[in-house]
């Protein structure tokens, strides 16, 4: 149009951030905050927004999104908690093991793909273990915009309940902790029938939960604009499998414990992302050919259009077979 | 440099005039001899010194004029600025955008303090110095969107983004080429979209969409559109079509160069942080036939484009029944000879007029 044409970046815009504290919760997580090593203040957020967090792990880049916790009104710090995952591909191990205060670390700028509808006239919050944290920044934003909303946290245990405490003794009767271990569930059935016109609902954790969520409001005559859920899915590993790029003009071999999207940018290859948790559509990629079997893990492409064949997201999904070609 | 502010009419006696330098910064939109759509987007993030492109928000010579010109029209019709009551803080965020964005980019003209939540606004060319409370709406005299838009030129549409859509659920639009705000609020992207012919079966609103809905924090966007406007009117609203629409069939071979006006949007795209909606400012820029042609580049590409474009497209922009009286005047402008791609002029490679 006007000047030179520019190429679309790779992810959203960075920050440059110090870590200021680590703050250990609990048996699983730990809380990182963040500052700017210039004192400047971090852009303004919107409660449900993620931030991708990059990790140079032993010449190895590791980007795993988490969801800014801490209260968007606040601009002198960004935090994040993180639950470790001893089973998974080791991001949230290098932040529990190795991040200390006073290291520097790059973040991208807020990306919300699970924001608040602001016309609603009450917020109701369904949260399971480390889901609880996007709601932290939106029952700030709340109760700084004067709006009516009720959580309903489940967690393992006592021990385990993440900020369970703190979050009762500043919103009581609002809050509401459910104990797996002492078998207490959310009645999310009369939960749901209980609520006026105009309410949203919210839901973050484990897929089980989410996906009952939306059966049970469903069932219930919710309308689905008024469901709301974000799940970021962690690449699972899987059996190294060749690809062939061919407007890069190169074949890839994706590790076992790499993401089609990770093995990419290990060979230099400039793929377009945000997420990095098959949600927002933007790694999407075009197949030229294949023979063989996609493994399809996101939230994004329909059903039909996994089935086709004819498009895969590199972040999450993984392939089986003989031949995989890409357009990318 | 400083700018000289003009002090012109955009209704009844147009007094609007474009000087050598607004004439030289015009935002051609056209970087070939021929148009067609295209989601043509690129990242907002300055451009040539001088240019429209270089700030956020382009201050010029009609800034005061235009300001003056919006509150007529919202003293007329109150329903040219209207955001619906989930939009307060997405009104915040633009305010917060603007005074950010002016105050560093255009120091001497515009000065922002805070303390907090305490903040102090000065407008220099517009004579407003205010305190106020930052969220706080009842220490403002219009609300946040409102107060902001009526001293930045441009029209803005604020758009919420859920349900996989966009929604118009505010805006201040009193520049606007013959849409109506009070008609499309609460509409989604494809509900005001589908006016327009061709760009559906084209695809086009359906990637336009996506681009958008992926516009982030820190990486706004920019695209040019384009329309024809007899007279140097900026409210060019469905409302007042009574007015101007008449005004296209004055046009005669005498009056053209200085009547018909090319009606140039600069249209960019952020996503407001705090609300995470979606602003769209829409900047209007008009440029006089005479005007233009002094850029031999410019007469002869235009005279290209407007020879050879759809029929559905010279209709939908409102010209069609003006274009062989465009043509002939135009074609005076063209001597056949190639010109340079890209929108610049190019005013010291490109040669004169060769007839």
């Amino acid at each position: 149009m006007s000047a030179a044409p520019q190429k679309a970046k790779a992810g959203a815009e960075k920050i440059d951030v110090v870590v200021s504290a680590v703050v250990p919760i609990n048996e699983l997580v730990t809380r990182f905050e963040f500052q700017r090593p210039d004192g400047a203040p971090f852009p303004p957020f919107s409660a449900g927004a993620h931030t991708v967090v990059e990790m140079k792990d032993k010449g190895r880049t590791r980007l795993n999104p988490y969801s800014l916790m801490s209260d968007p009104a606040d601009a002198g710090t960004y935090a994040i908690s993180v639950r470790r995952d001893d089973q998974g591909r080791g991001g949230s191990l290098y932040l529990h093991r190795h991040v200390k205060p006073g290291d520097r670390l790059t973040i991208t700028y807020p990306v919300n793909l699970f924001p608040v509808d602001l016309r609603g006239r009450k917020h109701v919050f369904l949260a399971g273990g480390i889901g609880i944290t996007p709601f932290l920044a939106m029952i700030a934003q709340l109760e700084t915009l004067g709006a009516r909303w009720e959580l309903h946290y489940s967690v393992r245990n006592e021990a385990l309940g993440t900020y369970a405490d703190q979050l009762t003794a500043r919103h009581p009767g609002k809050v509401h902790v459910y104990y797996d271990d002492r078998k207490q569930a959310i009645p999310l059935g009369d939960l749901l029938d209980g609520q006026p016109l105009g309410t949203h609902v919210y839901v973050c954790g484990p897929k089980g939960m989410i996906d009952w969520v939306h059966r049970t409001a469903a069932d219930h005559g919710w309308p689905d604009a008024h469901v709301h859920s974000e799940e970021f899915l962690a690449p699972q590993p899987g059996k190294p499998f060749e690809v062939r790029l061919c407007k890069s003009d190169m074949t890839i071999l994706v590790g076992e414990n790499e993401s089609l999207l990770e093995a990419m940018e290990r060979c230099g290859v400039e793929a377009p992302f945000l997420c990095r948790g098959g949600a927002c559509g933007q790694c999407e990629t075009d197949v030229v050919e294949h023979d063989g079997t996609f493994i399809h893990r996101d939230h994004w492409l329909e059903e039909d259009q996994q089935a086709s064949g004819t498009k895969i997201m590199p972040c999450v999904s993984r392939f089986v077979g003989k031949a995989l070609v890409l357009d990318r | 440099m400083t700018i000289q502010f003009n002090d012109e009419t955009f209704r009844d006696d147009y007094s609007f005039r474009n000087s050598p330098w607004a004439i030289k910064r015009f935002p051609f939109p056209f970087h070939e001899d021929s148009y067609m759509y295209s989601v043509n987007m690129e990242q907002h993030r300055g451009g040539p010194a001088g240019s429209v492109f270089e700030k956020r928000f382009d201050v010029d010579e009609h800034y005061i004029s235009e300001m003056r010109d919006r509150a007529i029209v919202l003293a007329e019709d109150p329903l040219r600025c209207q955001s619906l009551p989930h939009m307060t803080l997405a009104g915040w965020d633009l305010l917060e955008l603007i005074m950010v964005s002016k105050s560093e980019d255009y120091p001497d003209l515009f000065q922002l303090y805070r303390d907090g939540n305490r903040w102090r606004w000065v407008n220099k060319p517009l004579g407003i110095d205010d305190s106020f409370t930052f969220m706080d709406e009842t220490t403002l005299p219009h609300g946040p969107m409102e107060y902001i838009t009526r001293q930045t030129q441009g029209d803005f549409a604020v758009l919420d983004q859920r349900d996989d859509n966009l929604w118009m659920d505010a805006g201040m639009i009193t520049t606007q080429a013959d849409w109506s705000l009070d008609f499309d609020i609460g509409m989604n992207f494809f509900e005001w979209h589908a006016p327009v012919p061709l760009a559906h079966e084209m695809g086009i609103f359906k990637r336009a969409l996506k681009f958008l809905m992926n516009v982030q924090q820190g990486a706004p966007a920019r695209r040019l559109n384009w329309t024809m406007t007899v007279n140097p009117l900026l409210d060019t609203s469905p409302e007042n079509y009574h007015k101007w629409g008449i005004q296209k069939t004055e046009l005669t071979a005498e009056n053209i160069g200085a009547k018909q006006h090319l009606r140039v949007e600069l249209q960019t795209f952020y996503r407001l942080p705090r609300s995470n909606a979606l602003v769209f400012p829409i900047r209007c820029y008009l440029i006089a036939f005479q005007d233009l042609v002094t850029m031999p580049k410019w007469g002869r590409r235009l005279h290209r484009v407007i020879r050879d474009l759809p029929e559905e497209l010279a209709t939908y922009k409102g010209f069609i029944a003006n274009r062989p009286l465009m043509l002939e005047y135009l074609s005076r402008f063209d001597d056949g000879l190639p010109t340079s791609p890209g929108v610049w002029a190019d005013l010291e490679t490109e040669p004169p007029l060769q007839k």
